[in-house]
This record gives structure tokens, C-alpha cells and sequence, in this order.
């Protein structure tokens, strides 16, 4: 299955313009008159591709010929149940594992041939909050700014503004292993953000929020959608996704199952919430399987 | 290499052997308390009590035209403080008492000791006309500090009646490594620990070295890193600089506390810096040790266990502790490379050996040699099987 969510022309045979346009499962063939219309939209650049990506461990298929464009700027959420293989493919993007077969590219770059420039441009927010408890929280952040060899007066300043955005600012000189669950989540997302950079990985980012840290990381993905930067969110929370992101693609036992932008697909399957879209794709509803 | 990544990566691997406890302990405090526990007990603190050895002599020259070197050799012996000398007239005596525990030592001047003497003093550039011969010495294995103390000083005597107190350094027929005299009198068990303590210290940096991957592993902050533009080779040179500095600063503390305690080594300040190194070195060691266990090391805790595979065997058999062994073990200690920390400590602090000493460059190029192959092999082994 090879599912994109913006409209791309193919030219199958001298004469004959056509313009296939897939989303998730369904296929149209869509007139010329139309195809010219889309054809005269300026070209978005591409920031991530995947190409019939499969991923097994042992007798696992966590990742099952899973194939996905995502546009620069773009905020593209992928969603599923535990175990969809949501992570897995983060992972693969980052250069973390190896595909079983297929190849991705992230900011032009193929991961397994130049995973060197391809971790220059990226950041990732892992799902489990990894962060140096013996360090402070400014500490944390610092470590990974220089990991990226940021320019000192620019460190500093994204520093201050992050710990500043995400309300740790006063609490940044405590050892973080005196954070509470929330505040450590956001030291997480802070040290994966800090270096600016232009592709983000969000694994779960809000995961055992409380509300109101919920909406202040809300409020700080979407300003990164107006830096037009190019994040893939990976979340359980539907509302999140229907609230943050441009498109989803649903994943469930490795495949992707559906793509497109949340009202689009809300209004392909005439449901209220991306919940529903869910359930009425699988049988199961979403959360059922954390 | 981007030596800003080195960097930020040895400062947080600094502030982690200072802010948590259990690193803090063993690197720092550990060391301290175990220098202050040697000193306090087997040291000078409160006064300088001296050690006293009881030594058979039998003296097997006891008549001919040269048995004034061996007379003059007993005398010496004799003068020493340290040493209770008492005159046996057969191997088999004193044998027995040795084995009963009641002397620590039996040293058997063979009957040609003063012809080997003269020889010497006839052609002493002549190698090819000197008499070679062995001074027999069976020391108590019970006693670790008489092992460790007695050797080194039968040595400076055997020196001081050749030569005089003033030490030469030019070959003869009876082998003497130590070109120096050490003023017996003033020679505690401490003395003869402190070079096996400075060893002692830095083993547990496989511990150290081995929780620290396999936590950061667990917690996914060695994952997260590698998301970063860090390359493994910045890691490393990161990991391999941070566990070289802990070790200095061990150096430091316990020459800081055992100068406290009383101990105060012949060494000038290239024999002090040439110590360093060979710790420093030896720290390497011990991060391939600790990198060997965190990749076979599920979790932290079980690295804490296996640690001790290394940890133990440096410990007993190539340190102060494995002077007391038996004599298989001690050849068992020569695979260790402690023993040869120890070794090079020794002959630089207590025999004052200079730093261009054969035995103390063999030393130093074993624990090299054996640290660069450990920290590859841990390395490549990590690299392999302990990254998940």
C-alpha cells in the first residue's frame, strides 16, 4: 500500500496525465480538469520518506511494509495502540535500528548511509523520560545543546527560553531527580528541542501529564509548526491529535491503516472523534490495548 | 572530534562521581576511609612504632679467606632496627622454627658468598671473572607484611655492604634492585601496604564504570545520545578521560592521607608523576573491565555482582593483600595487571627506584599493553552485546 496525503502526478504513458491520490486504503482516480488544478500548486518540499519499511524482531513484525511522505512544516501524527510499531519506526528515522527491509530518508539523507547528517538535523523526545537525574534540569538541557555542538551565546538563549516556555524556568537549577513526573517530562522535551532543530521526533510527549502541563506542551508544539518546523507526534490521546496535527497516519500491527488530515478522515467514516475512526478500522477501540 | 561533546560529557560524568552517593563513596570516600583504616592500624599515628621481624641466619661461609663479607653482612643485618637477627648453625633448625611461626624469616648466606663479594671488588668490570651466586631467603607466607617488608630490606643491606650507603649502579655478580637505602627504623607495615592501596583504589572503577552503562543503558539516556551527532568514538575518549581523572584524584587523596598517617616515600617529584601515569593507565584497565561487564550485565545490579570477577582476583592477588598468599596464588597475582601497578609503586615509593628502572618499565609496559587490550576488547564488546 502506498499512501500520500497530497496529491502527486505520474505520468503513466505519453498523453495520458493521470493523478493518483491515496489515502490510506482508498484510492481515486481523479480527473484531469482536477489534476491540473493540483499540478499548479507549488511543490511542497518532502522531509521524511519511507519506502515499504518493514521491521521484524524474531518472529515479530512490528513494522509490516509500512510506506509515508511527510512534507517540510508539516505536523504529521501517527497513532495507535501499544505494540502498533509507532515507536519502532521512530526509531528506525532516528538511525536507532536497523529496518529488516526498505529505506527511509529524513531531511534528504538515507538514515542507514548517512545517519551522521541525518542526526545533525533532528530531535528526539524519547516515549520513556530519559534525563540525567544527577544533573539539574538546565544541566540536562546544556549537555544536550552541546551534544549538538551548539554556539554558546545561542545555547543559552534557547536555554532560558525553553525552560522559560515550558515553565521550568524557576526550577531549572534543582537536581531533576527532585521533579515531579510532569516537570521531568518537559526537561525530556526541552533537551530534544534546544538544539532548534528542523525534523523533531515527539514520542508520546505528554504521556501521564496532568492537564495543564498537557496544554502548555500543546501550545509549545504548535509554535513549532509555525516555526515551520517538521514534527512527527506519535501519541494514544486522540484529542491531541485532532487538536495538533496537519494529518495522521493510524497504525495498527505494523500497517498503516489510515492517513489523512483529522476532519478528512473524520468525514471519510462520518465519526465525531479519530477514536471512532479507529474503532470502526479495527473492531477495537484504542486504548484498550495500553 | 568535537571537543565540545568530549567535554560537556566528562563534566557530566564528573558531577556524577560527586553528587551521587554510591559513586561519591566508592571513588572518593572509599579510598580515604581504606588509607586512614591501613594508616591508622598498620601505621605511624600516634607515634612511629616500627615493626619487628625475627630472622634466622645461617651463615654457611663461617670459615676461609673470605668470610669477613659475610661477617660484615650479618653486622649489618644487625644494625637494622627493624630486624631481630638470630645466629643458626643449620637450615634444618631454623626450617622448623620458621614452620612453627616463632621467626618470620631464615636467610641462608651460602659458603661461597664472600668469594662472590671479592670477585666483584677484583674485576668490577669484569663480569666474566665475578662468582655468581644466590642468597637463599624462605620467608613465613602467614605474615603478609614480613613477605612484603623483609625482601626489599635484606636488599638495601646486601647494597650498603657491597657499596657502602652510597648506591651505585653498575652490575654485579648478586642481583640488587634498589639503589637506595630505606632507613629501616623508621619503616612501618604501612609503608609496605601503600603501593598495593593506591591499586586497591582504582579497581573498583570497573564497578563504577559497569553501573554507569548499564544504568544509563536501562534509563535510555545511552539511546537518547545516540540520537545526538555524538559519535561513538567522542563516547569513549569521553568515558576513557573522566575515569582517568577519577583515578588521579584517587592518587591524590590516598597519598593525602597516608602522608597524613605518617607515610612519607622516597620519591622526587618525576617518580611522583610517573605514578600518576601508571594509575592513570590502569584506570583504562579497569574501564574495559566495567565495559566487558555492562555488556554482559542485564541490569545494573547484576553489573554490580559480575563486576567482582574482576574485581576480586585484582584484588587478592595483585595487590598488598597477595604478598600473603601461597606461592601458586602469588604466580597467579603475575596475571593480574594490579600486581604490576603495585610492583612499579613499590619499587618507586619504598625502594626508590629511579623511573628509568628495568623493573619499573616492565611493569608499566605490562599494564599498557594488558589496558589497551582490555579497553578494545570491552569496546568492541559493548559495541556488540550491550548497547540493548
Amino acid at each position: 500500500m502506498r499512501a500520500r496525503g497530497y496529491g502527486e502526478s505520474k505520468v503513466k504513458s505519453p498523453g495520458s496525465l493521470i493523478c493518483s491520490w491515496e489515502i490510506g486504503i482508498f484510492k481515486q482516480v481523479i480527473p484531469l480538469s482536477t489534476t491540473l488544478t493540483v499540478s499548479m500548486m507549488s511543490p511542497k518540499e518532502v522531509a521524511i520518506t519511507i519506502n515499504n519499511l518493514t521491521k521484524r524482531f524474531e518472529d515479530v513484525t512490528a513494522v509490516d511494509g509500512l510506506n509515508l511522505e511527510v512534507e517540510k512544516g508539516e505536523l504529521f501524527g501517527l497513532l495507535g495502540p501499544n505494540g502498533a510499531g509507532k515507536t519502532t519506526t521512530i526509531n528506525i528515522l532516528c538511525g536507532l535500528l536497523k529496518p529488516t527491509s526498505g529505506s527511509v530518508n529524513v531531511g534528504g539523507y538515507d538514515v542507514q548511509k548517512r545517519p551522521d547528517k541525518v542526526k545533525e538535523m533532528i530531535g528526539v523526545c524519547p516515549q520513556d523520560t530519559a534525563v540525567f537525574s544527577y544533573l539539574t534540569g538546565r544541566e540536562n538541557v546544556e549537555l544536550f545543546a552541546n551534544l549538538h555542538a551548539m554556539p554558546r551565546e545561542k545555547l543559552k538563549k534557547n536555554t532560558e527560553d525553553l525552560l522559560k516556555k515550558l515553565g521550568l524556568l524557576e526550577e531549572a537549577n534543582r537536581h531533576v531527580r527532585k521533579y515531579s513526573g510532569g516537570m521531568r517530562r518537559r526537561t525530556n522535551l526541552i533537551m530534544a528541542l534546544v538544539h532548534d532543530p528542523e525534523i523533531a521526533f515527539l514520542d508520546e510527549p505528554t504521556v501521564a501529564m496532568d492537564v495543564q502541563s498537557r496544554h502548555a506542551v500543546w501550545d509549545f508544539i504548535k509554535e513549532l509548526k509555525k516555526q515551520n518546523k517538521t514534527v512527527i507526534l506519535t501519541t494514544h490521546y486522540m484529542e491531541e491529535a485532532e487538536e495538533l496535527c496537519d494529518r495522521v497516519g493510524i497504525i495498527d500491527h505494523g500497517k498503516l491503516i489510515a492517513l489523512g488530515a483529522p476532519e478528512q478522515l473524520k468525514s471519510k467514516f462520518r465519526t465525531k472523534n479519530l477514536e471512532e475512526v479507529f474503532i470502526q478500522l479495527t473492531g477495537r477501540k484504542i486504548r484498550e490495548e495500553l | 572530534m568535537n571537543f565540545q561533546r568530549v567535554s560537556s560529557l566528562v563534566r557530566k560524568d564528573l558531577k556524577k562521581m560527586i553528587r551521587q552517593p554510591a559513586t561519591l563513596f566508592l571513588i572518593v570516600l572509599f579510598p580515604v576511609m581504606l588509607t586512614l583504616a591501613f594508616g591508622a592500624s598498620f601505621g605511624a599515628i600516634g607515634g612511629t612504632q616500627s615493626a619487628t621481624y625475627q630472622i634466622a641466619v645461617v651463615n654457611m661461609e663461617s670459615s676461609g679467606p673470605y668470610q669477613q663479607w659475610s661477617q660484615h653482612f650479618v653486622e649489618n643485618l644487625t644494625h637494622i632496627e627493624l630486624l631481630n637477627i638470630q645466629a643458626f648453625s643449620d637450615n634444618e633448625t631454623a626450617q622448623a622454627d620458621l614452620i612453627q611461626g616463632k621467626i618470620q624469616a631464615v636467610l641462608v648466606i651460602p659458603g661461597n658468598f664472600g668469594q662472590s663479594c671479592d670477585s666483584f671488588w677484583t674485576a668490577p668490570t669484569n663480569p666474566s671473572l665475578w662468582v655468581n651466586t644466590t642468597l637463599q631467603l624462605h620467608l613465613d607466607s602467614g605474615s603478609m607484611f614480613a613477605t612484603q617488608a623483609i625482601p626489599p630490606i635484606i636488599q638495601q643491606v646486601l647494597t650498603a655492604t657491597l657499596y657502602g650507603t652510597q648506591p651505585i649502579s653498575i652490575p654485579t655478580p648478586i642481583q640488587i634492585g634498589s639503589p637506595s637505602l630505606i632507613q629501616a627504623s623508621k619503616t612501618t607495615m604501612f609503608d609496605y601496604m601503600a603501593p598495593g592501596i593506591f591499586a586497591y583504589a582504582t579497581i573498583f572503577l570497573t564497578m563504577t564504570v559497569a553501573q554507569s552503562f548499564t544504568e544509563d543503558r536501562e534509563k535510555g539516556l545511552l539511546r537518547r545520545i545516540n540520537t545526538t551527532p555524538t559519535t561513538p568514538t567522542e563516547f569513549m575518549i569521553s568515558q576513557a578521560i573522566s575515569n582517568m581523572a577519577a583515578a588521579l584524584i584517587q592518587v591524590a587523596l590516598v597519598f593525602a592521607m597516608a602522608y597524613l598517617v605518617g607515610y612519607r616515600p622516597y620519591i622526587d617529584v618525576v617518580s611522583f608523576t610517573l605514578a600518576f601515569i601508571i594509575v592513570s593507565i590502569f584506570a583504562l584497565c579497569n574501564v574495559g573491565f566495567g565495559l566487558i561487564t555492562a555488556a554482559i550485565a542485564k541490569s545494573s545490579g547484576a553489573a554490580t555482582g559480575i563486576s567482582f570477577i574482576f574485581i576480586m582476583p585484582q584484588m587478592f592477588l595483585g595487590t598488598f593483600v597477595g604478598a600473603a598468599l601461597s606461592p601458586s596464588a602469588q604466580v597467579a597475582g603475575k596475571f593480574m595487571p594490579s600486581y604490576y601497578v603495585t610492583d612499579a609503586l613499590t619499587s618507586l615509593f619504598l625502594r626508590g627506584a629511579p623511573v628509568s628502572s628495568p623493573t619499573i618499565l616492565l611493569d608499566l609496559s605490562v599494564v599498557t599493553i594488558i589496558s589497551g587490550i582490555s579497553l578494545l576488547l570491552g569496546i568492541l564488546l559493548f559495541r556488540k552485546y550491550g548497547k540493548t
